[in-house]
């Protein structure tokens, strides 16, 4: 049993990137719009937020910068797209490239710095007790806030008046218009939320993770947060399940090493990307689904007028 | 007064051919602001980046190096964009076709001569690109599957595969226990064009492939079908274009581009088989064919640019204590300010005053 | 203008002028609409109508001229704005939200305060005016005639004082049509002033107290159009005498398109499924198929060009030889031409030239060698074709999208034509199209006819198919009637068909709710 509420802690940590990367693009695409960008704001994110946390000692401010940081490198991604009328997808492995690049080259004097980092929690008392105590009290905070952060974006999005705007936008950006709605100023917001989720994803990865900044350390977990969107059908708690599911893919891949399996380790670190296509491929099957799902709108590039 | 902007009845030739070098001209000038905020002298650094690298023939010769795998990629993966095929794992193809066309050299590279081994080993390296690409187009053809990340997640599989290669069954036994494979023999290395320069064959190959690609597209009327596709999917459905040959070709162009590409870096500079074949030709061919408009010329001058880029990251490097990520960076500028200036292409700014 | 023993203009719109890049769409226009009055604003395609009434609407802003609303004058900064005026509009194409449900499209429509109860009200102003609602269905799963119920009641919610219709009935049976207008005629006695944009002479001569006519964005005249005919009317609108097409009698021949037990599955989950379709085109015949958008035409006319090949090859048969199985490419080889609903986005390509759109269907050898573009074959027959159909462009290196509606649609009926075909489809090959270039398209297609093609023309427009057809079926959930010769018929009789009635039994009232 504690082995068992020791692999749940671990899985939880592993898919809570997934999670907050995953989350924030939902918010996105429900409004139309395809950020293709995702890793290379959590990449600036990661590395915004461990250069604070190591210049400051104070790893929460390391991780509020980091979203913000991932919110500020949304907006280059906004402008382009939304202003200034640009192809998504272009603009979208852009922003990735772009990140991707200035993620390293700012870090480059801070790869072999340490840092204290976030630590999961050990309540007295509580985060002892036997099975209860590891499964719900000894995560790392920011595990909490992710869980947290699902349940907003499901009441956002389908309890409030806003959110079901959201979706509007999302569906028939013209109709909204015809409405009497802001597309482009709702467009901006939901690009922007998505963008702080991933910076939030990336600073989860330097600060509390693993404490470090590695170059590309987030190791296309953007792009998998990117499927795990169209795996969900664009529902927060399928984006949930996903997240968990990979992080226990990766999870496995670890201790299959660790036990000193017979397959060559580069193999096995195949198996997360492995898995991604797969899923897709099972996913993007029924096109059906997919067309009563997907934001109608998705990727098409909005004209007012 | 706000600025509006108004749809172009037609879009402008100016603005299009425009639109690169305004971008170039703002990445400059981001390059000033960061060479000054790390303290370094911006002529100093403009100098060390940009000229010194090709203020002799030595550094044309590596220009010229570095450009033929990005112009043959970007010419592979610029057929695929215009269809709207979005091929973003040329890295990984890559890697796949120096994978293979650096397998037949290993093997066979005492039996057969250099006339028959160095083309074996392009048609292998295209092979094992388009083997990469299929899988993509596979998957989006018959599962619906989005390309983009299927041919990404597979540049991450090719690279831990070519690492366990290396690391592995591949593995130099007299190298030390480097991960590396033996090197190739003489008669698997490409001819050297220019004496006492490191500039091969693989340029000539690349001029060629761009001229036969720019022939296809403009005058066959496949090419003509999967620029149709690209602009309007309705109407090639209409005219009868299959959407799944323009997926499987849009895809295996760049693959074959990609696979020969990586024989050019496998047997050309590298002369082995590394666990990294490359320093990102793949993804920075990606913008190549964006800024150079997806058209030969424009992609001829834009591996130009890039390849200069390259040079002066590696130069700042040693010359400037800049980190080599510089480069990455500058890459990335470039695109977002290339995709900004497109704007001006189909839209003109207007002043109008607003409504009280 | 208002008379001093009328009241006063509830809207008052002087000197509204809005220009787009390369075409002034309103020029000055003054228009005066009193409160309780059916105002109609008549014109041909492309006369500024829409323009005009998106600006009344708050969408788009002038670049000159005053608006007064109710004596005091306004902007109309946006929709909102203007439904808090109290002006409504229902859209041409509409604005709904097809995955969310009546309740919730209405909710998006009105100010957060209005919304309480919103499925009882729904209920009460849907039963007050005779739409039939159901608030709980999504929108997708709804017919046209139902959709432009919601976009109605959605209207009505915030009480507005003028209510704007934009070209309501182009997507209803005759029989919904007379239900509508009942609908407005107690609208407008409740006071409530009613804008009517139409370019359907007989309608608004029925329905209208006051008639507003632009012509290339400008007023060209105003009248009662009670005391009007339809000539009259006509000479307002296009500044001449409505063309007639000139026709000769049929005589048909051997079937050159069979269609015969057409199953077709739609693939979409917001598609029609296609039953047992069975009819035939005979050369020298113009056959037409009537219905109200969204019974299936899209799926047959996919199944037809070969846009979507089916799983029995003999279940279409072109001359004979089975093609159901074929794509378009090679049903085209065997004679087929097929001018599509959608100009833009189908039958051509926006950004591509004139001469690169030719190239779309015109293979031959004079514009192909072995794979191989002969460039200066295309050009030549792209000039030919502006030539003979009198298309105004630049020349065939103009982009289409620069074409206005009627000359790109000319072109593209042209390149069609030019392909030489046994039979040619055509759908909806005038919709948008100005008055002009409508008659000259009818009349190609009459041409065409005498010349011994097989034409089918799929359509909406009952008095497009009355006036060229000679035989006549309609497409009804997917189901096609018998083909009847067109002189045994009426345009009553159709729009029972339309509405899913046989004419032998059923009234016409019952029949709306049915829609």
């Amino acid at each position: 049993m504690e082995t068992f509420a020791q692999i749940v802690v671990l899985t939880l940590a592993a898919g809570t990137p997934l999670v907050l990367a995953a989350l924030g693009e939902l918010v996105v695409e429900k409004s139309g719009v395809l950020n293709l960008g995702v890793e290379g704001m959590m990449l600036v994110g990661a590395i915004a937020s461990f250069i604070v946390a190591a210049k400051t000692n104070a790893p929460w401010l390391g991780v509020a910068v980091g979203a913000l940081a991932g919110a500020l490198l949304s907006q280059i991604f906004a402008v382009i797209v939304l202003s200034l009328r640009a192809n998504q997808v272009a603009t979208g492995l852009a922003l990735s490239l772009f990140g991707i690049g200035l993620s390293a080259f700012i870090g480059r004097p801070f790869m072999s710095v340490v840092i204290e980092g976030i630590k999961p929690l050990a309540i007295p008392g509580l985060s002892t007790l036997p099975v209860a105590g590891k499964l719900v009290f000894s995560h790392n905070p920011l595990v909490y806030l992710s869980i947290g952060l699902f349940l907003v974006v499901q009441w956002f999005l389908y309890k409030t008046r806003s959110g079901l705007v959201l979706r509007a936008v999302g569906e028939s950006p013209q109709s909204a218009n015809a409405v009497g709605y802001p597309v482009i100023a709702i467009r901006y917001a939901a690009v922007l939320f998505g963008g702080a989720c991933a910076g939030l994803a990336g600073a989860f990865l330097a600060v509390a993770y693993t404490p470090s900044w590695v170059e590309g350390m987030t190791a296309g977990r953007g792009w998998i947060a990117l499927a795990l969107v169209v795996f969900a059908s664009w529902k927060p708690w399928r984006v949930m399940v996903g997240a968990y599911l990979f992080g226990s893919v990766t999870l496995a891949q670890f201790q299959a090493q660790a036990a000193g399996v017979a397959v060559p380790s580069q193999l096995l670190a195949m198996l997360p990307y492995v898995a991604t296509i797969v899923v897709l491929a099972i996913i993007s099957r029924d096109a059906t689904m997919i067309r009563l799902n997907a934001p109608a709108s998705l990727g098409k590039p909005y004209h007012p007028e | 007064m706000r600025v509006v902007l108004e749809a172009r009845p037609r879009p402008s030739h100016v603005a299009i051919w425009t639109a690169p070098l305004v971008a170039t001209l703002a990445t400059l000038c981001v390059g000033f602001v960061v060479f000054e905020a790390f303290g370094k002298n911006p002529l100093a650094a403009f100098d060390a980046f940009f000229v010194a690298p090709i203020a002799n023939l030595y550094g044309i010769a590596e220009l010229l190096l570095k450009a033929s795998p990005l112009m043959l990629i970007a010419t592979g993966l610029a057929i695929g964009y215009r269809a709207n095929v979005w091929n973003i794992g040329a890295e990984g193809q890559l890697t796949l076709g120096a994978i293979t066309g650096g397998t037949l050299a290993l093997v066979f590279g005492d039996a057969w001569p250099a006339a028959a081994l160095l083309p074996a080993m392009f048609i292998a390296g295209a092979v094992g690109g388009m083997l990469w690409a299929a899988i993509p187009a596979f998957l989006r053809t018959r599962f619906n599957a989005n390309e983009i990340l299927t041919s990404l997640m597979l540049v991450y599989v090719a690279t831990l595969f070519l690492s366990w290669l290396v690391h592995g069954p591949l593995r130099d036994p007299q190298g030390y226990n480097f991960p590396q494979s033996k090197l190739f023999g003489d008669n698997a290395m490409l001819p050297i064009l220019l004496p006492q320069t490191r500039l091969n064959a693989s340029f000539a190959l690349a001029l060629a492939i761009v001229g036969v690609a720019w022939l296809f597209v403009r005058r066959h009327i496949v090419g003509f079908e999967m620029r149709v596709a690209g602009l309007s999917a309705g109407a090639a459905t209409y005219a009868g274009i299959s959407w799944r040959r323009t997926i499987w070709l849009g895809m295996l162009a760049g693959g074959a581009c990609a696979g020969l590409a990586g024989v050019g870096e496998a047997a050309g500079p590298i002369g082995q088989l590394l666990p990294s074949m490359s320093p990102g030709y793949g993804f920075a061919a990606i913008i190549v064919a964006f800024v150079g408009r997806l058209h030969p010329l424009g992609i001829a001058l834009a591996s130009l640019l890039m390849s200069l880029l390259y040079l002066g990251g590696e130069s700042a490097q040693v010359n400037l204590a800049l980190p080599s990520a510089v480069t990455g960076l500058f890459q990335g500028t470039l695109l977002f300010f290339l995709l900004a200036a497109d704007v001006l292409v189909n839209y003109r700014p207007r002043m109008v005053a607003s409504a009280s | 203008m208002a008379d001093s023993s009328s009241p006063a203009p509830r809207l008052s719109l002087r000197g509204i002028t809005k220009r787009y890049p390369g075409v002034l769409a309103n020029d000055g226009i003054d228009l005066d609409v009193a409160p309780g009055e059916i105002h109609a604003v008549l014109g041909e395609n492309g006369a500024g109508k829409s323009t005009l009434m998106k600006i009344i609407y708050g969408i788009v802003r002038p670049d000159a001229g005053v608006i007064r609303w109710e004596g005091e004058v306004v902007h109309v900064a946006n929709a909102a704005h203007a439904r808090k005026l109290g002006i409504g509009m229902v859209f041409q194409h509409f604005s709904l939200f097809e995955t969310l449900s009546v309740a919730d499209n209405i909710r998006l429509a009105l100010d957060r305060g209005n919304t309480r109860r919103l499925a009882k009200r729904i209920r009460e102003m849907s039963a007050r005016y005779g739409l039939a609602l159901e608030p709980r269905r999504r929108v997708h799963t709804m017919s046209v005639g139902e959709r432009q119920r919601v976009e109605i009641v959605r209207c009505l919610l915030s009480q507005p004082q003028l209510l704007i219709m934009d070209e309501p009935t182009s997507v209803l049976t005759p029989q919904a049509v007379s239900h509508l207008f009942g609908t407005l005629r107690r609208l407008a006695s409740e006071g409530v002033s009613i804008l009517y944009i139409s370019h359907k002479l007989d309608e608004i001569r029925a329905l209208c107290t006051h008639a507003t006519v632009l012509r290339a964005g400008r007023v060209s005249g105003e009248c009662d159009p009670r005391g009007e005919s339809t000539a009259s009317l006509a000479r307002m609108m296009i500044g001449g005498d409505l063309p007639h097409p000139v026709h000769r009698a049929a005589h048909p021949g051997t079937p050159a398109l069979r269609v015969e037990s057409l199953d077709v599955r739609a693939d979409d989950p917001f598609g029609t499924t296609l039953r047992a379709i069975s009819f035939d085109v005979r050369e020298g015949e113009i056959f037409g198929i009537a219905g109200v958008s969204g019974n299936g035409q899209r799926e047959l006319l996919a199944a037809l060009s070969g846009e979507r090949t089916l799983a029995r090859d003999d279940a279409v048969r072109l001359g004979g030889t089975p093609v159901g199985a074929a794509d378009a490419k090679r049903r085209r080889a065997l004679g087929l031409a097929f001018i599509p609903e959608d100009r833009l986005g189908r039958g051509a390509v926006p950004e591509m030239t004139l001469a690169d759109n030719a190239l779309l269907t015109t293979r031959n050898a004079a514009t192909l060698a072995r794979g191989w573009i002969r460039a200066r074959g295309v050009r030549a027959f792209t000039e030919q074709t502006i030539h003979a159909y009198d298309v105004k462009a630049s020349g065939p290196l103009a982009p289409a999208r620069s074409l206005s509606g009627g000359n790109l649609q000319k072109f593209i009926v042209g390149r069609e034509i030019g392909q030489h075909p046994k039979v040619l489809i055509a759908a909806q090959p005038t919709w948008g199209v100005d008055v002009g270039a409508t008659a000259q398209i009818r009349q190609a297609l009459i041409d065409l006819r005498d010349r011994r093609v097989a034409v089918l023309v799929v359509s909406e427009e009952l008095d497009e198919l009355f006036e060229i057809c000679d035989r006549l079926a309609v497409l009804f959930h997917g189901r096609l009637s018998p083909a009847k010769p067109i002189r045994e018929t009426s345009a009553e009789e159709v729009g029972l068909l339309m509405a899913g009635a046989t004419p032998a039994h059923a009234a016409p009232r019952v029949l709306v709710d049915q829609q």
